[in-house]
């Protein structure tokens, strides 16, 4: 190679890699894949406990539907997909259920982080109630659906994540029920992923074989997404 | 007897990969931070860190949205680790350090009097043994934020897995805060680098093609400074 057509190749390398539009095809999800298997790596059991907690006013709160979701009249959990005891749950039932307290700072995928306490179940006792398989992912729904849309918000999980001891179907903040704002009557919360990993507004828990992508995640953001 | 180039070749090509991993770091990296560019977590923002609210400017950002930006961010950030851990090993390995890094018993007062001639306080002049006092302190710093650009940078991609290190940093927020003050840290560096070797254009070409080749004694004098800016006359053996 002579050594003009080295700088060439040097100077076009970023642009080759640039397809920023579409990052999940190319170069940039190659190494996205790579990543993915670094995070799955680095993850561990280990249990993070946050600082102060952020005032209620200030903890930023988002849905992709038009208005804030309101929960359906006739609203259940279902816990389906590769298990061997289907789940339909009421909100009830979950609340009977062992629960735990969480104070998790929160790190959105913009920059900011915010700190509060979570009350919920932990995910892994809802597998082991529903005989989850051994499957590889787990995937969440909810009914907060966007305009043009009949498919609500969703994404899916890696099962080490989802069966992190502080991974819970939450229905508490800050010692009150959740607000409709943040999700009631029960989200996904966690310390393990980034904000848009966190399902709010949840109808349905799906144990699968396959990944199954999510709202940002299918837009081009990191499926892995831990922190 | 040895022959060497000014620049040897292993910091000429770890210098063209910088050049590369850092624009895509820096514009990646601006791109990601106007998604809030804030600092401080939700509810009190630290008012002291400088330019928030930064609206910057298209040419000095790339990746185009968030996603794409942070999928530059975490591409290239291996490249310019990679490239920083071989050309800081080759330094260390070779024994350029000695002529590159600022040790502060031989290179402060060469550093302050270089700053007074830059001040025009001082007219003299004075043998420079490759790099001055203050060029030495340059570079060294420039590594040294570079190495905080890293270490601040894990922190924020990890918070949780890699506590440890964002404990280091300060937490998160402050993580933040240290990754973009040492950004702006690396451009002034970088602005100043590039109109320096403008006024010194003689040199520049070096950095290309290795500059002249000096001599060095391979004897127990290598580790007297024998180099000097300006090449030496071969001595035929």
């Amino acid at each position: 190679m002579r050594r003009r057509d080295a700088f060439r190749l040097i100077a076009g390398l970023p642009l080759v890699a640039c397809d920023t539009t579409r990052p999940n095809r190319g170069p940039l999800h190659f190494v996205e894949r790579a990543n993915k298997r670094i995070e799955s790596i680095l993850l561990s059991d280990y249990e993070p406990e946050a600082g102060a907690i952020t005032p209620p006013m200030a903890f930023p709160s988002y849905h992709v539907a038009p208005a804030v979701p309101i929960m359906p009249k006739d609203w259940s959990l279902q816990v389906g997909g590769m298990v061997s005891r289907p789940l339909k749950l009421s909100m009830e039932e979950i609340m009977k259920l062992p629960s735990k307290t969480l104070r998790i700072q929160h790190f959105c995928v913009e920059g900011w982080s915010a700190t509060a306490e979570w009350t919920g179940v932990p995910l892994s006792a809802i597998a082991e109630r529903a005989g989850a398989q051994d499957v590889d992912y787990v995937e969440f729904r909810s009914f907060d659906v966007p305009r043009n849309s009949t498919r609500g918000y969703w994404s899916s999980w890696d099962r080490d994540s989802a069966m992190h001891p502080q991974t819970i179907l939450a229905y508490g903040m800050n010692g009150k029920l959740l607000h409709p704002m943040y999700g009631a009557p029960l989200r996904l919360y966690g310390a393990v992923k980034l904000g848009y990993k966190y399902v709010k507004y949840l109808t349905e828990i799906n144990f699968l074989e396959s990944e199954t992508g999510g709202y940002w995640e299918d837009a081009g953001y990191e499926w892995f997404a831990g922190v | 007897m040895g022959v060497r180039r000014a620049q040897p070749w292993p910091i000429r090509v770890a210098h063209l990969v910088n050049i590369v991993a850092f624009v895509m770091m820096m514009t990646s990296g601006l791109q990601i931070l106007r998604a809030y560019p804030y600092f401080g977590p939700q509810g009190e923002t630290w008012t002291w860190v400088p330019l928030q609210g930064w609206d910057s400017p298209e040419w000095l950002r790339s990746g185009g949205w968030l996603a794409g930006a942070r999928h530059l961010h975490f591409a290239w950030m291996w490249v310019f680790m990679a490239n920083g851990a071989f050309y800081v090993g080759y330094l260390v390995k070779s024994g350029e350090l000695r002529r590159r890094m600022f040790w502060p018993p031989r290179d402060t007062r060469p550093a302050v009097r270089q700053l007074l001639r830059y001040l025009k306080i001082r007219k003299d002049s004075e043998p420079v043994n490759l790099y001055n006092g203050l060029q030495r302190a340059a570079y060294t710093g420039a590594i040294a934020l570079g190495l905080l650009e890293v270490l601040s940078g894990l922190a924020i991609w990890k918070p949780v897995t890699l506590h440890r290190i964002c404990w280091l940093m300060g937490g998160y927020d402050s993580a933040r805060v240290i990754h973009f003050l040492a950004l702006l840290g690396l451009m002034l560096f970088v602005v100043v680098h590039v109109v320096l070797v403008a006024v010194h254009w003689r040199q520049a070409p070096h950095i290309v093609t290795g500059g002249p080749k000096e001599t060095t004694k391979e004897t127990k004098e290598t580790t007297k400074e024998t180099m000097n800016e300006t090449p030496q006359e071969e001595t035929k053996p």
